[in-house]
Protein backbone atom coordinates (compact mmCIF):
# COMPACT_ATOMS: atom_id res chain seq x y z
CA UNK A 1 0.00 0.00 0.00
CA UNK A 2 1.18 3.45 -0.91
CA UNK A 3 2.29 6.16 1.83
CA UNK A 4 -0.48 8.26 2.71
CA UNK A 5 -0.09 11.54 1.65
CA UNK A 6 -2.69 13.45 3.71
CA UNK A 7 -2.40 11.92 7.49
CA UNK A 8 -5.01 13.15 10.31
CA UNK A 9 -4.53 12.09 13.95
CA UNK A 10 -7.27 12.69 16.25
CA UNK A 11 -7.60 16.25 15.29
CA UNK A 12 -10.02 18.53 17.43
CA UNK A 13 -11.11 22.23 17.00
CA UNK A 14 -13.10 24.50 19.01
CA UNK A 15 -14.96 28.15 19.07
CA UNK A 16 -15.93 28.97 22.46
CA UNK A 17 -18.22 26.40 23.32
CA UNK A 18 -18.79 25.01 19.95
CA UNK A 19 -16.78 21.73 19.14
CA UNK A 20 -16.70 22.19 15.39
CA UNK A 21 -13.96 19.29 14.66
CA UNK A 22 -13.60 16.49 17.28
CA UNK A 23 -11.54 13.81 17.62
CA UNK A 24 -10.82 13.18 13.64
CA UNK A 25 -8.90 10.06 12.19
CA UNK A 26 -7.78 9.75 8.32
CA UNK A 27 -5.36 8.55 6.32
CA UNK A 28 -5.47 9.57 2.41
CA UNK A 29 -2.74 7.37 0.34
CA UNK A 30 -1.10 8.56 -2.50
CA UNK A 31 -3.21 9.16 -5.86
CA UNK A 32 -6.69 8.62 -4.36
CA UNK A 33 -9.94 11.02 -4.82
CA UNK A 34 -10.86 10.89 -1.41
CA UNK A 35 -14.71 12.70 -0.70
CA UNK A 36 -15.57 14.55 2.29
CA UNK A 37 -19.02 14.62 3.66
CA UNK A 38 -21.38 15.71 5.67
CA UNK A 39 -24.28 18.05 6.75
CA UNK A 40 -24.06 21.35 6.47
CA UNK A 41 -22.07 22.69 9.26
CA UNK A 42 -20.88 18.95 9.77
CA UNK A 43 -17.03 20.77 9.42
CA UNK A 44 -16.73 19.64 6.26
CA UNK A 45 -14.84 23.33 5.61
CA UNK A 46 -12.96 23.98 9.37
CA UNK A 47 -11.70 20.44 8.67
CA UNK A 48 -10.24 21.41 5.27
CA UNK A 49 -8.95 24.27 6.57
CA UNK A 50 -7.02 22.58 9.48
CA UNK A 51 -5.64 20.45 7.22
CA UNK A 52 -3.89 23.39 5.24
CA UNK A 53 -2.61 24.63 7.98
CA UNK A 54 -4.61 27.81 7.74
CA UNK A 55 -6.72 27.64 11.53
CA UNK A 56 -4.53 25.89 14.40
CA UNK A 57 -5.87 22.49 15.68
CA UNK A 58 -6.24 22.28 19.59
CA UNK A 59 -5.54 18.82 19.16
CA UNK A 60 -4.21 16.12 17.27
CA UNK A 61 -1.67 16.15 14.30
CA UNK A 62 -1.82 16.50 10.67
CA UNK A 63 1.35 15.69 8.13
CA UNK A 64 0.97 16.38 4.58
CA UNK A 65 2.70 14.75 2.10
CA UNK A 66 4.43 13.50 6.01
CA UNK A 67 5.05 16.90 6.64
CA UNK A 68 3.69 18.31 9.44
CA UNK A 69 1.40 20.98 8.46
CA UNK A 70 2.68 24.25 10.37
CA UNK A 71 6.15 22.51 10.53
CA UNK A 72 9.78 24.10 9.42
CA UNK A 73 9.29 22.82 5.95
CA UNK A 74 5.70 24.70 5.64
CA UNK A 75 6.52 26.70 2.47
CA UNK A 76 8.06 23.35 0.62
CA UNK A 77 4.46 21.57 1.79
CA UNK A 78 2.36 24.12 0.26
CA UNK A 79 4.09 24.44 -3.13
CA UNK A 80 3.02 21.20 -3.52
CA UNK A 81 -0.35 21.88 -2.40
CA UNK A 82 -3.69 23.15 -4.50
CA UNK A 83 -6.47 24.73 -2.88
CA UNK A 84 -10.11 25.76 -4.27
CA UNK A 85 -11.85 27.58 -0.96
CA UNK A 86 -15.45 27.24 -1.19
CA UNK A 87 -17.12 30.38 -2.65
CA UNK A 88 -13.81 31.09 -4.09
CA UNK A 89 -13.50 35.13 -4.09
CA UNK A 90 -10.80 36.97 -6.52
CA UNK A 91 -9.80 40.43 -6.67
CA UNK A 92 -12.10 41.98 -8.65
CA UNK A 93 -9.88 44.68 -10.58
CA UNK A 94 -7.65 42.05 -11.46
CA UNK A 95 -8.34 40.28 -15.20
CA UNK A 96 -8.29 36.49 -15.12
CA UNK A 97 -4.22 36.16 -16.35
CA UNK A 98 -3.36 38.79 -13.64
CA UNK A 99 -4.98 36.98 -11.15
CA UNK A 100 -3.05 33.60 -12.09
CA UNK A 101 0.23 35.67 -12.26
CA UNK A 102 -0.22 37.05 -8.77
CA UNK A 103 -0.69 33.24 -7.42
CA UNK A 104 1.99 32.03 -9.40
CA UNK A 105 4.15 34.24 -8.31
CA UNK A 106 3.55 33.80 -4.67
CA UNK A 107 3.69 30.22 -5.08
CA UNK A 108 7.26 30.80 -6.83
CA UNK A 109 5.39 28.61 -9.80
CA UNK A 110 6.16 29.59 -13.51
CA UNK A 111 4.21 32.21 -15.00
CA UNK A 112 4.49 30.16 -18.69
CA UNK A 113 1.74 28.13 -17.75
CA UNK A 114 -1.31 31.01 -16.74
CA UNK A 115 -2.74 31.00 -19.81
CA UNK A 116 -2.71 27.78 -20.37
CA UNK A 117 -4.39 26.99 -17.29
CA UNK A 118 -6.86 29.01 -17.97
CA UNK A 119 -7.58 27.56 -21.58
CA UNK A 120 -7.93 23.96 -19.31
CA UNK A 121 -9.97 24.95 -17.18
CA UNK A 122 -12.56 26.20 -20.15
CA UNK A 123 -12.03 30.19 -19.91
CA UNK A 124 -11.20 31.22 -23.48
CA UNK A 125 -8.60 34.19 -24.50
CA UNK A 126 -11.29 37.18 -24.26
CA UNK A 127 -11.93 36.04 -20.68
CA UNK A 128 -8.05 35.96 -19.60
CA UNK A 129 -8.41 39.94 -20.03
CA UNK A 130 -11.24 40.85 -18.70
CA UNK A 131 -11.84 42.06 -14.55
CA UNK A 132 -12.74 38.96 -12.47
CA UNK A 133 -15.80 41.50 -11.64
CA UNK A 134 -17.45 40.57 -15.17
CA UNK A 135 -16.66 36.53 -13.86
CA UNK A 136 -20.06 34.58 -13.74
CA UNK A 137 -20.34 32.23 -10.47
CA UNK A 138 -18.96 29.57 -12.78
CA UNK A 139 -16.17 31.08 -14.33
CA UNK A 140 -14.92 32.23 -11.29
CA UNK A 141 -15.38 28.34 -10.14
CA UNK A 142 -12.86 27.76 -13.12
CA UNK A 143 -10.52 30.09 -12.06
CA UNK A 144 -10.41 29.03 -8.86
CA UNK A 145 -9.16 25.66 -10.10
CA UNK A 146 -7.18 27.07 -13.09
CA UNK A 147 -5.60 28.40 -9.77
CA UNK A 148 -5.38 25.40 -7.47
CA UNK A 149 -3.26 23.83 -10.22
CA UNK A 150 -0.35 26.17 -10.42
CA UNK A 151 3.22 24.51 -9.89
CA UNK A 152 2.27 20.84 -10.20
CA UNK A 153 0.55 20.14 -6.97
CA UNK A 154 0.96 17.13 -5.62
CA UNK A 155 -2.28 17.73 -3.30
CA UNK A 156 -5.43 19.06 -4.69
CA UNK A 157 -7.61 20.38 -1.69
CA UNK A 158 -10.81 21.31 -3.44
CA UNK A 159 -13.84 22.38 -1.19
CA UNK A 160 -17.39 22.35 -3.11
CA UNK A 161 -15.60 22.23 -6.75
CA UNK A 162 -18.42 22.22 -8.56
CA UNK A 163 -20.79 24.40 -7.41
CA UNK A 164 -22.23 27.09 -10.23
CA UNK A 165 -20.30 24.41 -12.75
CA UNK A 166 -23.20 23.45 -15.66
CA UNK A 167 -23.75 19.85 -16.05
CA UNK A 168 -21.13 19.86 -18.84
CA UNK A 169 -18.64 21.50 -16.64
CA UNK A 170 -18.84 19.00 -14.31
CA UNK A 171 -17.99 16.20 -16.84
CA UNK A 172 -15.11 18.29 -17.78
CA UNK A 173 -13.73 18.80 -14.02
CA UNK A 174 -14.32 15.42 -13.40
CA UNK A 175 -12.29 14.63 -16.50
CA UNK A 176 -9.46 16.26 -15.39
CA UNK A 177 -9.94 15.33 -11.65
CA UNK A 178 -9.56 11.83 -13.21
CA UNK A 179 -6.53 12.67 -15.33
CA UNK A 180 -4.82 14.10 -12.14
CA UNK A 181 -5.37 11.20 -10.27
CA UNK A 182 -3.88 8.95 -13.01
CA UNK A 183 -0.52 10.81 -12.64
CA UNK A 184 -0.69 10.32 -8.85
CA UNK A 185 -2.24 13.70 -7.60
CA UNK A 186 -3.88 12.96 -3.91
CA UNK A 187 -7.13 14.62 -4.54
CA UNK A 188 -9.67 15.24 -1.63
CA UNK A 189 -13.04 17.06 -1.82
CA UNK A 190 -16.20 17.91 0.14
CA UNK A 191 -18.97 18.21 -2.09
CA UNK A 192 -23.28 18.40 -0.93
CA UNK A 193 -23.84 16.71 -4.36
CA UNK A 194 -23.78 13.37 -3.38
CA UNK A 195 -25.24 11.28 -6.74
CA UNK A 196 -22.32 13.37 -8.68
CA UNK A 197 -19.60 12.24 -6.17
CA UNK A 198 -20.92 8.48 -5.39
CA UNK A 199 -18.91 6.27 -8.68
CA UNK A 200 -16.36 8.88 -8.71
CA UNK A 201 -14.58 9.59 -5.89
CA UNK A 202 -12.28 6.44 -4.67
CA UNK A 203 -13.36 6.50 -0.72
CA UNK A 204 -15.02 9.17 1.42
CA UNK A 205 -15.45 10.03 4.77
CA UNK A 206 -18.55 11.30 6.13
CA UNK A 207 -18.57 13.87 9.39
CA UNK A 208 -21.32 14.67 11.29
CA UNK A 209 -21.61 17.24 14.13
CA UNK A 210 -17.38 17.47 13.84
CA UNK A 211 -17.15 13.87 14.10
CA UNK A 212 -16.11 11.43 11.65
CA UNK A 213 -19.16 8.91 11.18
CA UNK A 214 -17.76 6.73 8.60
CA UNK A 215 -15.09 6.10 6.39
CA UNK A 216 -14.10 3.94 3.23
CA UNK A 217 -15.71 3.28 -0.02
CA UNK A 218 -19.40 4.01 -0.97
CA UNK A 219 -19.41 -0.02 -1.16
CA UNK A 220 -17.87 -0.55 2.14
CA UNK A 221 -20.63 2.11 4.09
CA UNK A 222 -23.37 -0.04 2.02
CA UNK A 223 -22.47 -3.02 3.76
CA UNK A 224 -21.66 -1.90 7.40
CA UNK A 225 -25.20 0.00 7.34
CA UNK A 226 -26.52 -3.14 5.61
CA UNK A 227 -28.75 -1.37 3.32
CA UNK A 228 -30.86 -3.29 1.18
CA UNK A 229 -30.26 -3.54 -2.85
CA UNK A 230 -33.54 -3.57 -4.40
CA UNK A 231 -33.72 -5.95 -7.88
CA UNK A 232 -36.76 -4.53 -10.25
CA UNK A 233 -37.98 -7.44 -12.05
CA UNK A 234 -40.48 -7.30 -15.14
CA UNK A 235 -43.08 -10.14 -15.22
CA UNK A 236 -43.92 -12.90 -17.85
CA UNK A 237 -47.95 -13.42 -18.22
CA UNK A 238 -49.18 -15.55 -15.78
CA UNK A 239 -46.23 -16.93 -13.82
CA UNK A 240 -47.28 -14.46 -11.07
CA UNK A 241 -47.70 -17.81 -8.60
CA UNK A 242 -44.59 -19.21 -9.35
CA UNK A 243 -42.53 -16.26 -8.80
CA UNK A 244 -44.12 -15.80 -5.32
CA UNK A 245 -43.23 -19.40 -4.71
CA UNK A 246 -39.86 -18.89 -5.73
CA UNK A 247 -39.14 -16.03 -3.71
CA UNK A 248 -40.87 -17.32 -0.91
CA UNK A 249 -37.54 -19.58 -0.34
CA UNK A 250 -35.27 -16.91 -0.83
CA UNK A 251 -33.48 -15.77 2.17
CA UNK A 252 -34.40 -11.93 3.84
CA UNK A 253 -36.11 -10.77 0.51
CA UNK A 254 -39.70 -8.34 1.01
CA UNK A 255 -41.40 -8.10 -2.27
CA UNK A 256 -43.69 -4.77 -3.57
CA UNK A 257 -45.64 -4.19 -6.56
CA UNK A 258 -44.93 -1.64 -9.22
CA UNK A 259 -46.59 -0.30 -11.94
CA UNK A 260 -47.85 -3.03 -14.92
CA UNK A 261 -46.33 -6.53 -14.30
CA UNK A 262 -43.17 -4.98 -12.36
CA UNK A 263 -42.25 -6.25 -9.16
CA UNK A 264 -39.51 -4.50 -6.83
CA UNK A 265 -37.79 -7.23 -4.38
CA UNK A 266 -35.41 -5.90 -1.29
CA UNK A 267 -32.47 -8.13 0.06
CA UNK A 268 -29.88 -7.34 2.39
CA UNK A 269 -26.59 -6.75 1.01
CA UNK A 270 -25.19 -10.05 1.99
CA UNK A 271 -27.73 -11.84 0.69
CA UNK A 272 -27.47 -10.02 -2.65
CA UNK A 273 -25.60 -12.46 -4.84
CA UNK A 274 -27.56 -15.61 -3.87
CA UNK A 275 -31.31 -13.48 -4.69
CA UNK A 276 -29.57 -12.93 -7.89
CA UNK A 277 -28.19 -16.16 -8.90
CA UNK A 278 -31.42 -17.79 -7.45
CA UNK A 279 -33.69 -15.39 -10.21
CA UNK A 280 -31.31 -15.67 -13.04
CA UNK A 281 -31.90 -19.65 -12.56
CA UNK A 282 -35.61 -18.97 -13.25
CA UNK A 283 -34.91 -16.47 -16.60
CA UNK A 284 -37.63 -17.76 -18.14
CA UNK A 285 -39.92 -15.81 -15.82
CA UNK A 286 -38.54 -12.34 -16.26
CA UNK A 287 -38.78 -10.08 -18.85
CA UNK A 288 -36.01 -8.36 -17.57
CA UNK A 289 -34.05 -7.43 -14.66
CA UNK A 290 -32.46 -4.61 -12.83
CA UNK A 291 -30.59 -4.12 -9.76
CA UNK A 292 -30.36 -1.22 -7.60
CA UNK A 293 -27.60 0.10 -5.29
CA UNK A 294 -28.50 2.17 -2.62
CA UNK A 295 -27.10 5.74 -3.63
CA UNK A 296 -24.71 7.16 -1.32
CA UNK A 297 -27.97 9.58 -0.69
CA UNK A 298 -29.30 6.80 0.91
CA UNK A 299 -26.09 5.80 2.71
CA UNK A 300 -26.28 9.23 4.01
CA UNK A 301 -29.46 9.17 5.13
CA UNK A 302 -28.80 5.78 6.61
CA UNK A 303 -26.42 7.33 8.95
CA UNK A 304 -27.85 9.98 9.89
CA UNK A 305 -30.34 7.72 11.73
CA UNK A 306 -27.82 5.64 13.54
CA UNK A 307 -27.31 6.13 16.87
CA UNK A 308 -24.47 4.82 17.07
CA UNK A 309 -21.94 7.15 15.68
CA UNK A 310 -19.20 4.27 16.17
CA UNK A 311 -19.70 2.80 13.23
CA UNK A 312 -16.95 2.83 10.41
CA UNK A 313 -16.44 1.11 7.48
CA UNK A 314 -13.03 -0.50 6.81
CA UNK A 315 -10.53 0.34 4.77
CA UNK B 1 6.93 26.16 21.77
CA UNK B 2 5.69 27.77 18.50
CA UNK B 3 7.65 27.30 15.17
CA UNK B 4 8.96 30.71 14.07
CA UNK B 5 9.93 30.49 10.17
CA UNK B 6 12.50 32.73 8.80
CA UNK B 7 11.40 35.86 6.53
CA UNK B 8 11.57 35.01 3.24
CA UNK B 9 11.50 38.67 0.64
CA UNK B 10 9.55 37.53 -2.16
CA UNK B 11 6.32 37.10 -0.87
CA UNK B 12 6.63 40.68 0.81
CA UNK B 13 7.67 41.76 -2.43
CA UNK B 14 4.81 40.42 -4.94
CA UNK B 15 2.24 41.26 -2.37
CA UNK B 16 3.92 45.01 -1.65
CA UNK B 17 3.79 45.06 -5.55
CA UNK B 18 -0.07 44.34 -6.02
CA UNK B 19 -0.87 47.02 -3.19
CA UNK B 20 1.10 49.98 -4.84
CA UNK B 21 -0.35 48.81 -8.38
CA UNK B 22 -3.65 49.09 -6.91
CA UNK B 23 -3.61 52.18 -6.32
CA UNK B 24 -1.55 53.31 -9.01
CA UNK B 25 -4.22 51.26 -11.37
CA UNK B 26 -7.10 53.15 -9.65
CA UNK B 27 -5.60 56.66 -10.08
CA UNK B 28 -5.40 57.06 -5.79
CA UNK B 29 -1.75 57.78 -6.29
CA UNK B 30 -2.45 60.67 -8.35
CA UNK B 31 -5.47 61.58 -6.63
CA UNK B 32 -3.62 62.59 -3.55
CA UNK B 33 -0.35 63.75 -5.25
CA UNK B 34 -2.75 66.11 -6.99
CA UNK B 35 -4.59 67.19 -3.71
CA UNK B 36 -0.98 68.00 -2.02
CA UNK B 37 0.05 69.92 -4.89
CA UNK B 38 -2.58 72.09 -5.02
CA UNK B 39 -2.75 72.39 -1.90
CA UNK B 40 1.01 73.37 -1.76
CA UNK B 41 0.75 75.74 -4.28
CA UNK B 42 -2.00 77.70 -2.52
CA UNK B 43 -0.49 77.70 0.87
CA UNK B 44 2.80 79.11 -0.54
CA UNK B 45 1.53 81.37 -2.63
CA UNK B 46 -1.23 82.93 0.27
CA UNK B 47 0.62 82.05 2.87
CA UNK B 48 1.97 84.99 3.59
CA UNK B 49 -1.29 87.03 3.19
CA UNK B 50 -1.92 87.56 7.04
CA UNK B 51 1.18 89.79 7.00
CA UNK B 52 -0.37 91.82 4.12
CA UNK B 53 1.61 89.98 0.91
CA UNK B 54 0.76 87.34 -1.68
CA UNK B 55 3.30 85.55 -3.66
CA UNK B 56 6.18 82.62 -2.96
CA UNK B 57 7.84 84.77 -0.30
CA UNK B 58 8.77 83.20 3.02
CA UNK B 59 9.63 79.15 3.24
CA UNK B 60 9.85 78.96 6.99
CA UNK B 61 6.34 80.74 7.14
CA UNK B 62 4.95 78.31 4.10
CA UNK B 63 5.87 75.40 6.19
CA UNK B 64 4.11 76.36 8.95
CA UNK B 65 0.91 76.58 6.85
CA UNK B 66 1.65 73.57 5.43
CA UNK B 67 2.13 71.81 8.42
CA UNK B 68 -1.44 73.16 10.18
CA UNK B 69 -2.62 71.31 6.84
CA UNK B 70 -0.57 68.55 6.15
CA UNK B 71 -1.39 67.70 10.38
CA UNK B 72 -5.35 66.99 9.65
CA UNK B 73 -4.92 65.76 6.15
CA UNK B 74 -2.45 63.18 5.55
CA UNK B 75 -3.29 60.96 9.11
CA UNK B 76 -6.69 61.07 7.43
CA UNK B 77 -5.21 60.01 4.30
CA UNK B 78 -3.57 57.20 5.84
CA UNK B 79 -6.20 56.03 8.28
CA UNK B 80 -8.24 55.20 5.00
CA UNK B 81 -5.78 53.64 2.96
CA UNK B 82 -5.13 51.00 5.20
CA UNK B 83 -8.31 50.28 7.28
CA UNK B 84 -9.37 47.60 5.37
CA UNK B 85 -6.10 46.43 4.68
CA UNK B 86 -6.96 42.67 6.57
CA UNK B 87 -10.11 42.74 7.34
CA UNK B 88 -10.89 43.52 3.74
CA UNK B 89 -9.01 40.51 2.57
CA UNK B 90 -11.25 38.39 5.18
CA UNK B 91 -14.81 39.84 4.16
CA UNK B 92 -13.92 39.77 0.49
CA UNK B 93 -12.97 35.85 0.89
CA UNK B 94 -9.57 36.13 -0.88
CA UNK B 95 -8.04 36.11 2.75
CA UNK B 96 -7.77 32.02 3.21
CA UNK B 97 -6.41 31.44 -0.43
CA UNK B 98 -3.73 34.75 0.13
CA UNK B 99 -3.32 32.68 3.64
CA UNK B 100 -2.53 29.09 1.68
CA UNK B 101 0.08 29.96 -0.52
CA UNK B 102 3.69 29.62 0.73
CA UNK B 103 3.94 32.87 2.78
CA UNK B 104 4.11 33.71 6.71
CA UNK B 105 1.23 36.13 8.39
CA UNK B 106 4.38 38.34 8.86
CA UNK B 107 5.07 38.42 5.36
CA UNK B 108 1.68 39.01 4.64
CA UNK B 109 1.09 42.18 6.72
CA UNK B 110 4.59 43.42 5.90
CA UNK B 111 3.91 43.27 2.14
CA UNK B 112 0.79 44.74 2.59
CA UNK B 113 1.79 47.66 4.60
CA UNK B 114 5.06 48.30 1.97
CA UNK B 115 3.12 48.37 -0.68
CA UNK B 116 0.52 51.05 0.90
CA UNK B 117 3.35 53.12 2.41
CA UNK B 118 4.90 53.39 -1.18
CA UNK B 119 1.96 54.07 -2.34
CA UNK B 120 1.65 57.12 0.44
CA UNK B 121 4.99 58.02 -0.61
CA UNK B 122 4.44 58.50 -4.21
CA UNK B 123 2.06 60.43 -3.80
CA UNK B 124 3.56 62.76 -0.90
CA UNK B 125 7.04 62.89 -2.60
CA UNK B 126 5.19 63.67 -6.49
CA UNK B 127 3.05 66.51 -5.11
CA UNK B 128 5.29 67.99 -2.69
CA UNK B 129 8.13 67.54 -4.63
CA UNK B 130 6.85 69.00 -7.88
CA UNK B 131 5.90 72.54 -5.53
CA UNK B 132 9.26 72.21 -4.11
CA UNK B 133 10.77 72.37 -7.38
CA UNK B 134 9.22 75.19 -8.51
CA UNK B 135 9.82 77.20 -4.99
CA UNK B 136 13.69 76.22 -5.58
CA UNK B 137 14.00 79.21 -7.85
CA UNK B 138 15.09 82.16 -5.87
CA UNK B 139 15.47 80.78 -2.21
CA UNK B 140 18.72 78.98 -0.48
CA UNK B 141 19.72 75.94 -0.06
CA UNK B 142 18.92 75.89 3.84
CA UNK B 143 14.99 76.53 3.21
CA UNK B 144 15.23 73.85 0.69
CA UNK B 145 16.75 71.71 3.11
CA UNK B 146 13.89 72.65 5.52
CA UNK B 147 11.01 71.39 2.64
CA UNK B 148 13.21 68.38 2.30
CA UNK B 149 12.56 67.80 5.82
CA UNK B 150 8.82 68.52 6.51
CA UNK B 151 7.99 66.13 3.12
CA UNK B 152 10.27 63.50 4.93
CA UNK B 153 8.66 64.26 8.06
CA UNK B 154 4.90 64.42 6.44
CA UNK B 155 6.22 60.33 5.17
CA UNK B 156 6.85 59.31 8.21
CA UNK B 157 3.37 60.57 9.81
CA UNK B 158 1.83 59.34 6.95
CA UNK B 159 3.39 55.78 7.72
CA UNK B 160 2.64 56.01 11.78
CA UNK B 161 -0.58 56.62 11.11
CA UNK B 162 -0.88 53.94 8.36
CA UNK B 163 0.88 51.47 10.90
CA UNK B 164 -2.13 52.37 13.52
CA UNK B 165 -4.51 51.84 10.29
CA UNK B 166 -3.53 48.30 9.74
CA UNK B 167 -3.88 47.44 13.59
CA UNK B 168 -6.79 48.43 13.07
CA UNK B 169 -7.47 46.60 10.03
CA UNK B 170 -6.18 43.23 12.14
CA UNK B 171 -8.57 44.29 15.05
CA UNK B 172 -12.11 44.88 13.89
CA UNK B 173 -14.48 42.28 12.77
CA UNK B 174 -15.56 43.58 9.74
CA UNK B 175 -14.82 46.61 7.76
CA UNK B 176 -17.88 49.03 8.88
CA UNK B 177 -16.00 48.13 12.23
CA UNK B 178 -12.67 48.92 11.24
CA UNK B 179 -13.92 52.57 9.51
CA UNK B 180 -15.30 53.59 12.64
CA UNK B 181 -12.03 52.59 14.84
CA UNK B 182 -9.64 54.49 12.11
CA UNK B 183 -12.66 57.64 12.41
CA UNK B 184 -12.03 57.47 16.17
CA UNK B 185 -8.16 57.18 16.28
CA UNK B 186 -8.08 60.50 13.75
CA UNK B 187 -10.14 62.26 16.43
CA UNK B 188 -8.16 61.37 19.31
CA UNK B 189 -4.72 62.50 17.93
CA UNK B 190 -5.76 65.28 15.55
CA UNK B 191 -8.25 66.69 17.28
CA UNK B 192 -8.91 65.67 20.87
CA UNK B 193 -5.47 65.21 22.70
CA UNK B 194 -3.97 68.62 22.13
CA UNK B 195 -7.53 69.93 23.33
CA UNK B 196 -7.04 67.66 26.58
CA UNK B 197 -3.17 68.38 26.86
CA UNK B 198 -3.80 72.43 27.15
CA UNK B 199 -6.95 71.82 28.80
CA UNK B 200 -5.05 70.32 31.81
CA UNK B 201 -1.93 72.76 31.22
CA UNK B 202 -4.21 75.77 31.67
CA UNK B 203 -6.66 73.90 34.70
CA UNK B 204 -2.88 73.33 36.42
CA UNK B 205 -1.68 76.36 35.73
CA UNK B 206 1.43 74.06 33.91
CA UNK B 207 2.39 73.01 37.31
CA UNK B 208 1.63 69.26 37.45
CA UNK B 209 2.15 68.44 34.42
CA UNK B 210 5.66 70.35 34.07
CA UNK B 211 7.56 67.03 33.83
CA UNK B 212 5.36 64.61 32.16
CA UNK B 213 4.96 67.27 29.38
CA UNK B 214 7.68 66.65 26.98
CA UNK B 215 6.59 62.93 27.37
CA UNK B 216 2.92 63.34 26.81
CA UNK B 217 3.97 65.29 23.42
CA UNK B 218 5.76 62.11 22.18
CA UNK B 219 2.52 59.82 22.76
CA UNK B 220 1.18 61.42 19.73
CA UNK B 221 2.76 61.41 16.51
CA UNK B 222 0.35 64.59 15.26
CA UNK B 223 2.45 66.21 17.71
CA UNK B 224 5.89 65.19 17.06
CA UNK B 225 5.66 65.90 13.45
CA UNK B 226 4.49 69.28 14.42
CA UNK B 227 7.49 69.66 16.73
CA UNK B 228 10.01 68.10 14.24
CA UNK B 229 9.01 71.17 11.86
CA UNK B 230 7.94 73.82 13.77
CA UNK B 231 10.39 73.86 16.73
CA UNK B 232 13.79 74.16 14.55
CA UNK B 233 12.83 77.35 13.08
CA UNK B 234 13.26 80.37 15.58
CA UNK B 235 11.76 82.59 13.95
CA UNK B 236 8.71 81.07 13.47
CA UNK B 237 8.44 79.60 17.12
CA UNK B 238 7.62 83.25 18.46
CA UNK B 239 5.12 83.48 15.45
CA UNK B 240 3.55 80.16 16.32
CA UNK B 241 3.33 81.37 19.65
CA UNK B 242 5.39 77.71 21.00
CA UNK B 243 7.79 79.38 22.22
CA UNK B 244 6.21 79.50 25.88
CA UNK B 245 4.71 75.82 25.87
CA UNK B 246 7.36 73.75 23.93
CA UNK B 247 9.86 72.08 26.44
CA UNK B 248 13.24 72.13 25.82
CA UNK B 249 13.91 68.85 26.26
CA UNK B 250 12.17 67.76 22.77
CA UNK B 251 14.64 70.27 20.91
CA UNK B 252 16.56 66.80 19.74
CA UNK B 253 15.80 66.12 16.07
CA UNK B 254 17.13 62.37 17.15
CA UNK B 255 14.66 61.98 20.17
CA UNK B 256 11.56 62.63 17.39
CA UNK B 257 12.08 60.75 14.69
CA UNK B 258 12.90 57.70 17.03
CA UNK B 259 9.82 58.77 18.76
CA UNK B 260 8.59 58.67 15.36
CA UNK B 261 10.29 54.96 14.35
CA UNK B 262 8.59 53.49 17.13
CA UNK B 263 4.95 54.81 16.23
CA UNK B 264 5.21 53.28 12.66
CA UNK B 265 6.64 49.77 14.27
CA UNK B 266 4.98 49.28 17.66
CA UNK B 267 1.48 49.04 15.96
CA UNK B 268 2.82 47.24 13.38
CA UNK B 269 4.28 44.52 16.07
CA UNK B 270 0.93 44.58 17.50
CA UNK B 271 -0.80 43.91 14.47
CA UNK B 272 1.24 41.03 14.01
CA UNK B 273 1.15 40.18 17.65
CA UNK B 274 -2.52 39.99 16.89
CA UNK B 275 -2.54 38.53 13.77
CA UNK B 276 -0.14 35.37 14.07
CA UNK B 277 -2.06 33.45 15.97
CA UNK B 278 -4.15 31.25 13.41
Amino acid sequence: MSASVIEVRGVGKSYGEVRAVDDVSFDVPAGRLFGLIGHNGAGKSTLIRLMLGLIGADAGSIRLLGEPVAGARFREVRRHVGYLPENVAFYDNLTGVETLRFYAELKGATLRDCASLLEKAGLNHAAHLRPVRTYSKGMRQRLGFAQALLGEPRVLFLDEPTSGLDPEGVREFYHRLFELRDRGVTILLSSHNLAQIQDRVDALALLRNGRLQAAGTVQQLREALNLPATIRASLHEGVDGRVHELLAHLPGCTVSHGPGREISISCGQHDKVTVLSALLASDHLFNDLHIQEPSLEDVFLGYAKEKNNGIHAGD
Amino acid sequence: MAFMPAIELRPILVIARKEFWDRLRNRWVLAIAAIFTVFALVIAYFGAAQGGAVGFQNMDVTIVSLVSLVIYIVPLIALILGYDAVVGEGERGTLDLLLSQPLTRLELLLGKYCGLAGALAVSTVAGFGLVGILLSHGIGLPALARYGTFVMSTLLLGCAFLSLAVLVSVIASNRVVASGLAIALWFLFVLVYDLVLLGLLVATSGRKFAGVFPLLLLLNPADIFRILNVYAMEEVRALYGLATVMPDQLARPWLLCTAMLAWILVPLAAAYRLFRKP
